[in-house]
Protein backbone atom coordinates (compact mmCIF):
# COMPACT_ATOMS: atom_id res chain seq x y z
CA UNK A 1 0.00 0.00 0.00
CA UNK A 2 1.88 2.76 -0.72
CA UNK A 3 -0.80 5.65 -0.25
CA UNK A 4 -0.12 6.32 3.21
CA UNK A 5 2.21 8.64 4.25
CA UNK A 6 3.91 9.26 7.70
CA UNK A 7 2.40 10.69 10.23
CA UNK A 8 2.85 12.04 14.01
CA UNK A 9 -0.02 10.48 15.47
CA UNK A 10 -1.00 14.36 16.48
CA UNK A 11 -3.93 15.67 14.80
CA UNK A 12 -3.78 18.33 12.34
CA UNK A 13 -5.30 21.99 12.92
CA UNK A 14 -7.79 20.80 10.16
CA UNK A 15 -8.34 17.56 11.54
CA UNK A 16 -10.76 15.61 13.91
CA UNK A 17 -11.26 12.30 15.53
CA UNK A 18 -13.91 10.78 14.16
CA UNK A 19 -13.73 7.38 15.94
CA UNK A 20 -11.30 5.17 17.41
CA UNK A 21 -10.99 1.69 18.01
CA UNK A 22 -8.98 -0.85 19.46
CA UNK A 23 -7.41 -4.36 17.72
CA UNK A 24 -8.22 -3.76 14.06
CA UNK A 25 -5.08 -5.27 11.79
CA UNK A 26 -3.92 -3.41 8.94
CA UNK A 27 -3.71 -5.17 5.46
CA UNK A 28 -2.17 -4.14 2.80
CA UNK A 29 -4.13 -5.46 0.40
CA UNK A 30 -4.31 -9.29 1.57
CA UNK A 31 -1.20 -8.84 2.70
CA UNK A 32 -0.85 -8.47 7.01
CA UNK A 33 0.80 -5.42 8.27
CA UNK A 34 1.16 -4.06 11.72
CA UNK A 35 1.21 -0.26 11.58
CA UNK A 36 -1.80 2.08 11.82
CA UNK A 37 -1.99 4.67 9.34
CA UNK A 38 -4.63 7.67 8.09
CA UNK A 39 -5.30 8.12 4.70
CA UNK A 40 -3.84 11.19 2.76
CA UNK A 41 -5.53 10.20 -0.33
CA UNK A 42 -9.44 9.55 -1.03
CA UNK A 43 -10.98 6.69 -0.31
CA UNK A 44 -12.67 6.11 -3.58
CA UNK A 45 -15.33 2.82 -1.92
CA UNK A 46 -14.92 0.62 0.79
CA UNK A 47 -17.30 -2.24 1.77
CA UNK A 48 -17.96 -4.62 4.90
CA UNK A 49 -16.42 -8.12 4.62
CA UNK A 50 -18.53 -10.20 7.18
CA UNK A 51 -16.73 -12.19 9.80
CA UNK A 52 -16.60 -16.07 9.02
CA UNK A 53 -15.68 -18.85 10.94
CA UNK A 54 -12.01 -18.46 12.54
CA UNK A 55 -11.98 -15.07 10.49
CA UNK A 56 -12.97 -11.83 11.96
CA UNK A 57 -15.20 -8.99 10.06
CA UNK A 58 -13.46 -6.53 8.04
CA UNK A 59 -13.75 -3.37 5.85
CA UNK A 60 -11.89 -3.21 2.46
CA UNK A 61 -11.43 0.02 1.63
CA UNK A 62 -10.09 1.16 -2.14
CA UNK A 63 -8.13 4.21 -2.39
CA UNK A 64 -7.32 6.52 -5.19
CA UNK A 65 -3.93 6.25 -6.23
CA UNK A 66 -1.51 9.12 -4.35
CA UNK A 67 -0.87 12.40 -5.40
CA UNK A 68 2.75 12.99 -7.13
CA UNK A 69 3.55 15.08 -4.07
CA UNK A 70 2.53 12.65 -1.05
CA UNK A 71 4.34 12.53 1.72
CA UNK A 72 7.08 9.73 2.46
CA UNK A 73 5.39 6.67 3.79
CA UNK A 74 6.20 3.11 4.68
CA UNK A 75 5.71 1.77 1.38
CA UNK A 76 7.36 3.31 -1.73
CA UNK A 77 5.52 0.79 -4.02
CA UNK A 78 2.93 -1.71 -3.35
CA UNK A 79 0.66 -3.99 -5.83
CA UNK A 80 -2.34 -3.42 -3.94
CA UNK A 81 -4.77 -0.74 -4.11
CA UNK A 82 -6.80 -1.73 -1.38
CA UNK A 83 -6.45 -1.97 2.17
CA UNK A 84 -8.34 -4.39 4.88
CA UNK A 85 -9.17 -3.20 8.25
CA UNK A 86 -9.89 -6.41 10.56
CA UNK A 87 -11.88 -6.04 13.64
CA UNK A 88 -10.45 -8.64 16.04
CA UNK A 89 -12.35 -7.16 18.98
CA UNK A 90 -15.58 -6.06 17.42
CA UNK A 91 -16.79 -2.31 16.22
CA UNK A 92 -16.73 -2.97 13.01
CA UNK A 93 -20.49 -1.59 12.88
CA UNK A 94 -19.94 1.94 14.29
CA UNK A 95 -16.21 2.22 12.48
CA UNK A 96 -18.03 1.60 8.89
CA UNK A 97 -21.20 3.51 9.75
CA UNK A 98 -18.65 6.97 10.54
CA UNK A 99 -16.56 5.94 8.05
CA UNK A 100 -19.71 5.89 5.33
CA UNK A 101 -20.55 9.15 7.08
CA UNK A 102 -17.13 10.91 6.76
CA UNK A 103 -17.33 9.26 3.41
CA UNK A 104 -20.80 11.22 2.53
CA UNK A 105 -20.19 14.66 4.46
CA UNK A 106 -15.99 15.11 2.78
CA UNK A 107 -15.62 17.22 5.33
CA UNK A 108 -11.90 17.15 4.31
CA UNK A 109 -13.18 19.14 0.84
CA UNK A 110 -15.33 22.05 2.99
CA UNK A 111 -13.21 24.86 2.76
CA UNK A 112 -11.78 26.18 6.74
CA UNK A 113 -13.20 29.10 8.61
CA UNK A 114 -10.11 31.27 8.25
CA UNK A 115 -10.21 30.99 4.63
CA UNK A 116 -11.83 34.21 3.33
CA UNK A 117 -12.86 33.53 -0.69
CA UNK A 118 -15.47 35.51 -2.30
CA UNK A 119 -17.37 32.79 -4.14
CA UNK A 120 -18.31 30.13 -2.28
CA UNK A 121 -18.26 26.62 -3.37
CA UNK A 122 -15.60 27.02 -5.57
CA UNK A 123 -12.73 28.10 -3.37
CA UNK A 124 -12.99 25.29 -1.15
CA UNK A 125 -11.70 22.60 -3.50
CA UNK A 126 -7.95 22.34 -4.13
CA UNK A 127 -8.36 19.20 -6.31
CA UNK A 128 -10.53 19.27 -10.26
CA UNK A 129 -8.76 17.28 -12.43
CA UNK A 130 -10.56 14.95 -14.75
CA UNK A 131 -13.93 13.30 -14.33
CA UNK A 132 -13.09 12.44 -10.72
CA UNK A 133 -13.23 16.33 -10.03
CA UNK A 134 -16.38 16.78 -11.91
CA UNK A 135 -18.11 14.31 -10.55
CA UNK A 136 -16.78 15.79 -6.82
CA UNK A 137 -18.10 18.99 -8.27
CA UNK A 138 -21.58 17.77 -9.08
CA UNK A 139 -21.53 15.59 -5.75
CA UNK A 140 -20.34 18.76 -4.05
CA UNK A 141 -23.44 20.49 -5.37
CA UNK A 142 -25.73 17.80 -4.49
CA UNK A 143 -24.69 18.20 -0.71
CA UNK A 144 -24.32 21.77 -0.55
CA UNK A 145 -28.11 21.79 -1.79
CA UNK A 146 -29.03 18.94 0.77
CA UNK A 147 -26.73 20.90 3.55
CA UNK A 148 -28.61 23.73 3.17
CA UNK A 149 -32.47 21.93 3.08
CA UNK A 150 -31.91 20.05 6.05
CA UNK A 151 -30.30 22.92 7.93
CA UNK A 152 -33.55 25.02 7.23
CA UNK A 153 -35.64 22.42 8.18
CA UNK A 154 -33.98 20.50 11.05
CA UNK A 155 -33.67 24.33 12.90
CA UNK A 156 -37.55 25.57 12.54
CA UNK A 157 -36.14 28.93 14.12
CA UNK A 158 -33.68 29.16 10.85
CA UNK A 159 -36.58 29.13 8.62
CA UNK A 160 -38.29 31.46 10.74
CA UNK A 161 -35.37 34.19 9.96
CA UNK A 162 -35.71 33.32 6.36
CA UNK A 163 -39.37 33.89 6.16
CA UNK A 164 -38.67 36.73 8.54
CA UNK A 165 -36.19 38.33 5.96
CA UNK A 166 -38.60 37.49 3.46
CA UNK A 167 -40.72 39.66 4.86
CA UNK A 168 -38.95 42.65 4.86
CA UNK A 169 -37.90 42.73 1.82
CA UNK A 170 -40.98 42.81 0.55
CA UNK A 171 -41.94 45.84 3.46
CA UNK A 172 -39.01 47.79 2.12
CA UNK A 173 -40.17 47.43 -1.07
CA UNK A 174 -43.48 48.33 -0.50
CA UNK A 175 -42.29 51.45 1.60
CA UNK A 176 -40.17 52.50 -0.85
CA UNK A 177 -43.08 52.50 -3.19
CA UNK A 178 -45.36 54.89 -0.69
CA UNK A 179 -42.62 57.13 -0.75
CA UNK A 180 -41.61 57.37 -4.22
CA UNK A 181 -45.37 57.36 -4.87
CA UNK A 182 -45.31 59.90 -7.42
CA UNK A 183 -42.75 58.17 -9.57
CA UNK A 184 -44.54 54.73 -9.49
CA UNK A 185 -47.26 54.78 -11.87
CA UNK A 186 -50.67 53.72 -10.27
CA UNK A 187 -51.03 50.76 -12.24
CA UNK A 188 -47.92 49.31 -11.41
CA UNK A 189 -47.93 50.25 -7.36
CA UNK A 190 -51.48 48.21 -7.40
CA UNK A 191 -49.97 45.27 -9.85
CA UNK A 192 -46.95 45.58 -7.02
CA UNK A 193 -49.61 45.30 -3.90
CA UNK A 194 -51.72 42.47 -5.45
CA UNK A 195 -47.88 40.47 -5.98
CA UNK A 196 -47.62 41.23 -1.89
CA UNK A 197 -51.12 40.43 -1.15
CA UNK A 198 -51.12 37.06 -3.10
CA UNK A 199 -48.11 36.27 -0.97
CA UNK A 200 -49.87 36.82 1.73
CA UNK A 201 -48.32 40.24 3.01
CA UNK A 202 -50.48 42.80 4.72
CA UNK A 203 -50.10 45.63 2.33
CA UNK A 204 -48.46 48.45 4.71
CA UNK A 205 -50.29 50.88 3.17
CA UNK A 206 -53.41 50.06 4.04
CA UNK A 207 -53.17 50.38 7.13
CA UNK A 208 -54.31 54.10 6.91
CA UNK A 209 -58.02 55.09 8.06
CA UNK A 210 -60.49 53.62 6.05
CA UNK A 211 -61.70 56.74 5.87
CA UNK A 212 -59.63 57.90 3.11
CA UNK A 213 -59.13 54.71 1.50
CA UNK A 214 -56.58 54.13 -1.11
CA UNK A 215 -56.99 54.12 -4.95
CA UNK A 216 -56.32 50.40 -5.32
CA UNK A 217 -60.21 49.93 -2.72
CA UNK A 218 -61.86 52.87 -4.68
CA UNK A 219 -61.47 50.77 -8.08
CA UNK A 220 -61.68 47.41 -6.25
CA UNK A 221 -65.08 48.93 -5.03
CA UNK A 222 -66.45 50.06 -8.02
CA UNK A 223 -65.87 46.92 -9.65
CA UNK A 224 -67.81 44.91 -6.76
CA UNK A 225 -70.44 47.92 -7.69
CA UNK A 226 -71.07 46.44 -10.87
CA UNK A 227 -72.16 43.02 -9.01
CA UNK A 228 -69.69 41.10 -9.20
CA UNK A 229 -69.78 39.68 -12.51
CA UNK A 230 -67.46 37.41 -13.96
CA UNK A 231 -65.31 35.76 -11.28
CA UNK A 232 -62.82 38.60 -10.74
CA UNK A 233 -58.67 37.33 -9.60
CA UNK A 234 -59.26 35.74 -5.99
CA UNK A 235 -59.65 38.57 -3.64
CA UNK A 236 -58.29 38.78 0.27
CA UNK A 237 -61.07 38.88 2.58
CA UNK A 238 -59.40 42.43 4.41
CA UNK A 239 -59.78 44.20 0.48
CA UNK A 240 -63.17 42.98 -0.14
CA UNK A 241 -64.42 44.64 3.33
CA UNK A 242 -62.12 47.77 2.68
CA UNK A 243 -64.21 47.99 -0.32
CA UNK A 244 -67.56 47.68 0.95
CA UNK A 245 -66.67 50.21 3.47
CA UNK A 246 -66.69 52.28 0.57
CA UNK A 247 -69.91 51.71 -0.99
CA UNK A 248 -71.53 55.19 0.57
CA UNK A 249 -69.08 57.25 -0.34
CA UNK A 250 -68.89 56.06 -3.77
CA UNK A 251 -72.99 56.49 -3.59
CA UNK A 252 -73.58 52.57 -4.75
CA UNK A 253 -76.72 51.46 -3.81
CA UNK A 254 -74.73 48.93 -1.65
CA UNK A 255 -74.01 49.01 2.11
CA UNK A 256 -71.79 46.95 4.42
CA UNK A 257 -73.49 46.43 7.97
CA UNK A 258 -71.90 45.35 11.08
CA UNK A 259 -73.92 43.89 13.68
CA UNK A 260 -72.89 43.59 17.52
CA UNK A 261 -71.62 40.07 17.43
CA UNK A 262 -69.20 41.26 14.78
CA UNK A 263 -71.21 39.65 11.88
CA UNK A 264 -70.92 41.60 8.73
CA UNK A 265 -73.16 41.86 5.82
CA UNK A 266 -73.34 43.47 2.34
CA UNK A 267 -76.88 44.40 2.13
CA UNK A 268 -79.32 47.10 -0.25
CA UNK A 269 -79.27 50.30 0.91
CA UNK A 270 -83.24 50.64 0.97
CA UNK A 271 -83.01 47.49 3.49
CA UNK A 272 -83.23 50.34 6.45
CA UNK A 273 -83.08 49.48 10.31
CA UNK A 274 -86.48 50.76 11.10
CA UNK A 275 -88.18 47.89 8.69
CA UNK A 276 -86.15 44.99 10.24
CA UNK A 277 -87.15 45.64 13.40
CA UNK A 278 -91.04 46.51 12.81
CA UNK A 279 -91.20 43.14 10.30
CA UNK A 280 -89.54 41.26 13.32
CA UNK A 281 -92.21 42.71 15.92
CA UNK A 282 -94.66 41.89 13.78
CA UNK A 283 -93.91 38.47 13.33
CA UNK A 284 -92.89 37.87 16.97
CA UNK A 285 -96.48 39.42 17.74
CA UNK A 286 -98.06 37.26 15.30
CA UNK A 287 -96.71 33.70 16.64
CA UNK A 288 -96.56 34.99 19.61
CA UNK A 289 -93.30 33.77 20.48
CA UNK A 290 -90.00 32.88 17.70
CA UNK A 291 -87.02 31.12 17.91
CA UNK A 292 -84.11 32.57 15.01
CA UNK A 293 -84.85 29.11 13.43
CA UNK A 294 -88.50 29.87 12.86
CA UNK A 295 -87.76 33.27 12.22
CA UNK A 296 -85.46 32.00 9.25
CA UNK A 297 -88.16 29.20 8.24
CA UNK A 298 -90.28 32.37 7.94
CA UNK A 299 -88.65 34.64 5.97
CA UNK A 300 -86.68 32.72 3.77
CA UNK A 301 -83.27 33.91 5.33
CA UNK A 302 -80.81 32.20 6.66
CA UNK A 303 -80.37 31.47 10.23
CA UNK A 304 -77.75 33.31 10.83
CA UNK A 305 -79.35 36.72 9.49
CA UNK A 306 -82.65 36.39 11.42
CA UNK A 307 -80.98 36.03 14.87
CA UNK A 308 -79.21 39.43 14.27
CA UNK A 309 -82.44 40.36 13.02
CA UNK A 310 -84.31 39.19 16.79
CA UNK A 311 -80.95 40.39 18.62
CA UNK A 312 -81.11 44.14 16.81
CA UNK A 313 -84.95 44.41 17.67
CA UNK A 314 -84.22 43.21 21.50
CA UNK A 315 -81.34 45.85 21.21
CA UNK A 316 -83.86 48.56 20.67
CA UNK A 317 -86.74 47.50 23.33
CA UNK A 318 -89.04 45.60 21.40
CA UNK A 319 -88.40 42.49 22.04
CA UNK A 320 -86.95 40.03 24.83
CA UNK A 321 -85.72 36.84 25.30
CA UNK A 322 -86.62 33.60 27.03
CA UNK A 323 -83.43 31.71 27.92
CA UNK A 324 -84.01 27.75 28.75
CA UNK A 325 -83.29 24.26 28.09
CA UNK A 326 -85.93 24.39 25.17
CA UNK A 327 -83.54 27.29 23.40
CA UNK A 328 -83.44 30.75 23.03
CA UNK A 329 -86.75 32.28 22.45
CA UNK A 330 -88.02 36.00 21.23
CA UNK A 331 -91.43 37.44 22.62
CA UNK A 332 -92.70 41.01 22.68
CA UNK A 333 -91.00 43.44 25.09
CA UNK A 334 -94.29 43.37 27.48
CA UNK A 335 -92.21 44.90 30.17
CA UNK B 1 -106.32 35.22 51.07
CA UNK B 2 -104.57 33.41 48.69
CA UNK B 3 -101.64 34.87 47.25
CA UNK B 4 -102.16 36.49 43.81
CA UNK B 5 -99.72 36.33 41.45
CA UNK B 6 -98.16 38.98 38.91
CA UNK B 7 -99.29 38.73 34.93
CA UNK B 8 -95.48 38.38 34.70
CA UNK B 9 -94.76 35.51 36.46
CA UNK B 10 -97.16 33.43 33.97
CA UNK B 11 -94.46 35.56 31.39
CA UNK B 12 -90.91 32.98 30.24
CA UNK B 13 -88.59 35.78 29.92
CA UNK B 14 -89.46 37.00 33.38
CA UNK B 15 -87.39 34.08 34.20
CA UNK B 16 -84.58 34.92 31.95
CA UNK B 17 -82.41 37.83 32.93
CA UNK B 18 -82.63 40.17 30.37
CA UNK B 19 -79.46 41.49 28.29
CA UNK B 20 -80.75 44.89 27.46
CA UNK B 21 -80.74 47.37 30.16
CA UNK B 22 -83.63 48.92 29.93
CA UNK B 23 -85.75 45.89 29.77
CA UNK B 24 -83.52 44.30 32.92
CA UNK B 25 -84.66 47.72 35.42
CA UNK B 26 -88.10 46.78 34.39
CA UNK B 27 -88.20 43.00 35.30
CA UNK B 28 -86.03 43.25 38.56
CA UNK B 29 -88.20 46.01 39.85
CA UNK B 30 -90.84 43.14 39.22
CA UNK B 31 -89.14 40.65 40.58
CA UNK B 32 -88.40 42.78 43.60
CA UNK B 33 -92.18 43.63 44.10
CA UNK B 34 -93.47 39.71 43.94
CA UNK B 35 -90.85 38.59 46.05
CA UNK B 36 -91.34 41.29 48.84
CA UNK B 37 -95.10 40.75 48.74
CA UNK B 38 -94.55 36.96 48.39
CA UNK B 39 -92.73 37.09 51.63
CA UNK B 40 -95.25 39.93 52.81
CA UNK B 41 -98.26 37.22 52.67
CA UNK B 42 -96.58 34.84 54.27
CA UNK B 43 -94.75 36.59 56.90
CA UNK B 44 -91.53 35.54 56.22
CA UNK B 45 -88.86 37.69 57.38
CA UNK B 46 -86.09 35.33 56.66
CA UNK B 47 -84.94 33.60 53.30
CA UNK B 48 -82.53 30.65 52.81
CA UNK B 49 -81.09 31.33 49.28
CA UNK B 50 -80.68 27.24 48.69
CA UNK B 51 -84.67 26.74 49.14
CA UNK B 52 -85.67 30.18 47.73
CA UNK B 53 -84.58 28.42 44.82
CA UNK B 54 -87.24 25.56 44.74
CA UNK B 55 -90.07 28.03 46.22
CA UNK B 56 -92.77 28.61 44.22
CA UNK B 57 -91.76 32.70 44.64
CA UNK B 58 -88.57 31.66 41.89
CA UNK B 59 -90.05 28.59 40.62
CA UNK B 60 -93.19 28.19 38.14
CA UNK B 61 -93.42 24.79 37.87
CA UNK B 62 -97.02 25.34 35.53
CA UNK B 63 -94.72 27.56 32.92
CA UNK B 64 -91.13 25.32 33.80
CA UNK B 65 -89.78 28.03 33.96
CA UNK B 66 -87.48 28.82 37.44
CA UNK B 67 -84.97 31.68 37.79
CA UNK B 68 -81.09 30.75 37.79
CA UNK B 69 -79.06 31.39 41.27
CA UNK B 70 -76.97 33.70 38.97
CA UNK B 71 -80.52 35.54 38.49
CA UNK B 72 -81.44 35.20 41.89
CA UNK B 73 -78.79 36.60 43.39
CA UNK B 74 -79.32 39.49 40.87
CA UNK B 75 -83.04 39.55 42.53
CA UNK B 76 -81.56 40.07 46.20
CA UNK B 77 -78.81 42.47 45.64
CA UNK B 78 -81.36 44.61 44.15
CA UNK B 79 -83.50 44.19 47.40
CA UNK B 80 -80.05 45.15 49.60
CA UNK B 81 -79.74 48.14 47.70
CA UNK B 82 -83.40 49.21 48.36
CA UNK B 83 -82.56 48.36 51.73
CA UNK B 84 -85.39 45.76 51.91
CA UNK B 85 -82.65 42.78 52.54
CA UNK B 86 -79.36 42.12 54.66
CA UNK B 87 -77.19 39.40 54.67
CA UNK B 88 -76.89 37.23 57.72
CA UNK B 89 -73.19 35.77 56.82
CA UNK B 90 -70.42 36.38 54.68
CA UNK B 91 -71.13 33.39 51.89
CA UNK B 92 -74.86 35.21 51.15
CA UNK B 93 -76.69 31.88 52.10
CA UNK B 94 -79.24 33.18 54.21
CA UNK B 95 -80.76 37.36 54.51
CA UNK B 96 -82.99 39.05 56.42
CA UNK B 97 -86.12 40.19 54.15
CA UNK B 98 -87.73 43.31 55.42
CA UNK B 99 -90.70 43.53 53.69
CA UNK B 100 -91.31 46.49 55.77
CA UNK B 101 -88.34 48.81 56.80
CA UNK B 102 -87.95 49.35 60.24
CA UNK B 103 -88.79 52.74 59.85
CA UNK B 104 -92.10 51.88 58.34
CA UNK B 105 -92.65 49.32 61.14
CA UNK B 106 -91.98 51.93 64.07
CA UNK B 107 -93.93 54.34 62.54
CA UNK B 108 -97.26 51.69 62.32
CA UNK B 109 -96.54 51.08 66.18
CA UNK B 110 -96.41 54.56 67.29
CA UNK B 111 -99.53 54.97 65.78
CA UNK B 112 -101.22 52.40 67.40
CA UNK B 113 -99.44 53.75 70.70
CA UNK B 114 -101.05 57.06 69.90
CA UNK B 115 -104.03 56.33 68.79
CA UNK B 116 -104.51 54.46 72.18
CA UNK B 117 -102.88 56.78 74.22
CA UNK B 118 -100.34 54.78 75.75
CA UNK B 119 -97.93 57.56 75.42
CA UNK B 120 -95.44 57.64 78.26
CA UNK B 121 -96.23 53.79 78.99
CA UNK B 122 -93.72 51.37 79.42
CA UNK B 123 -93.91 47.77 77.07
CA UNK B 124 -91.35 44.40 77.29
CA UNK B 125 -90.88 43.64 73.78
CA UNK B 126 -92.90 40.70 74.20
CA UNK B 127 -95.93 42.71 74.59
CA UNK B 128 -95.87 44.56 71.78
CA UNK B 129 -95.24 41.17 69.57
CA UNK B 130 -97.08 38.67 71.41
CA UNK B 131 -99.38 40.56 73.48
CA UNK B 132 -103.45 40.26 73.66
CA UNK B 133 -104.14 44.14 72.79
CA UNK B 134 -102.05 43.70 69.27
CA UNK B 135 -103.78 40.74 68.33
CA UNK B 136 -104.63 42.23 64.74
CA UNK B 137 -101.94 44.39 64.62
CA UNK B 138 -99.17 44.27 61.36
CA UNK B 139 -96.82 44.07 63.68
CA UNK B 140 -98.47 41.49 65.76
CA UNK B 141 -95.80 38.50 65.46
CA UNK B 142 -93.37 40.66 64.48
CA UNK B 143 -89.35 38.94 65.07
CA UNK B 144 -87.72 40.26 68.11
CA UNK B 145 -84.60 41.44 65.41
CA UNK B 146 -86.96 43.28 63.66
CA UNK B 147 -89.29 45.12 66.60
CA UNK B 148 -85.74 46.12 68.24
CA UNK B 149 -85.01 47.93 64.68
CA UNK B 150 -88.01 49.85 64.46
CA UNK B 151 -87.95 50.67 68.13
CA UNK B 152 -84.17 51.44 67.35
CA UNK B 153 -85.55 53.66 64.52
CA UNK B 154 -87.88 55.49 66.62
CA UNK B 155 -85.41 56.19 69.77
CA UNK B 156 -83.30 57.86 66.65
CA UNK B 157 -86.29 59.80 65.75
CA UNK B 158 -86.45 60.87 70.10
CA UNK B 159 -90.18 59.35 69.80
CA UNK B 160 -89.09 56.23 72.34
CA UNK B 161 -86.23 54.72 74.19
CA UNK B 162 -85.13 51.36 74.48
CA UNK B 163 -84.45 50.28 78.24
CA UNK B 164 -82.99 47.07 79.85
CA UNK B 165 -85.92 45.08 82.19
CA UNK B 166 -84.81 42.02 84.07
CA UNK B 167 -85.92 39.51 81.75
CA UNK B 168 -84.91 41.35 78.66
CA UNK B 169 -85.81 44.39 76.93
CA UNK B 170 -88.58 46.93 77.00
CA UNK B 171 -89.44 50.32 75.73
CA UNK B 172 -90.50 53.52 76.73
CA UNK B 173 -92.61 56.00 74.61
CA UNK B 174 -92.66 59.55 74.26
Amino acid sequence: MDRFSWSNGLLEINETLVIQQRGVRLYDGDDKSKILYYFTSLCSWFCEQAAGIGKSAKIVIHLHPAAANKEPGPYQNSKYSYIKLSFKEHGQIEFYRRLTEEMTRRRWEEKPVSQTSPVGPQAGRTRAVGIVGIERKIEERRKETDKNISEAFEDLSKLMEKAKEMVEVSRSIANKIKDKQGDISEDETIRFKSYLLSMGIANPVTRETHGSGTHYHLQLAKQLGDMLQAPLELLSPEDLVNACKMFESLKLPLRLRVFDSGVMVVQLQSHSEEEMIASALDSVTDKGSLTAEEFAKLLGLSVLLSKERLLLAEKMGHLCRDDSVEGLRFYPNLF
Amino acid sequence: MSFEWPWQYSFPPFFTLQPNVDTRQKQLAAWCSLALSYCRHHRLYTLDVMEAQESPVFNNKKIERKLSMEAIQVVFEELRKKGNLEWLDKNKSRCLVMWRRPEEWGKLIYQWVSKNGMNNSVFTLYELSNGDDTQGEDFHGLEEWMLLRSLQALQTDGKAEIISMDDGKGVKFF
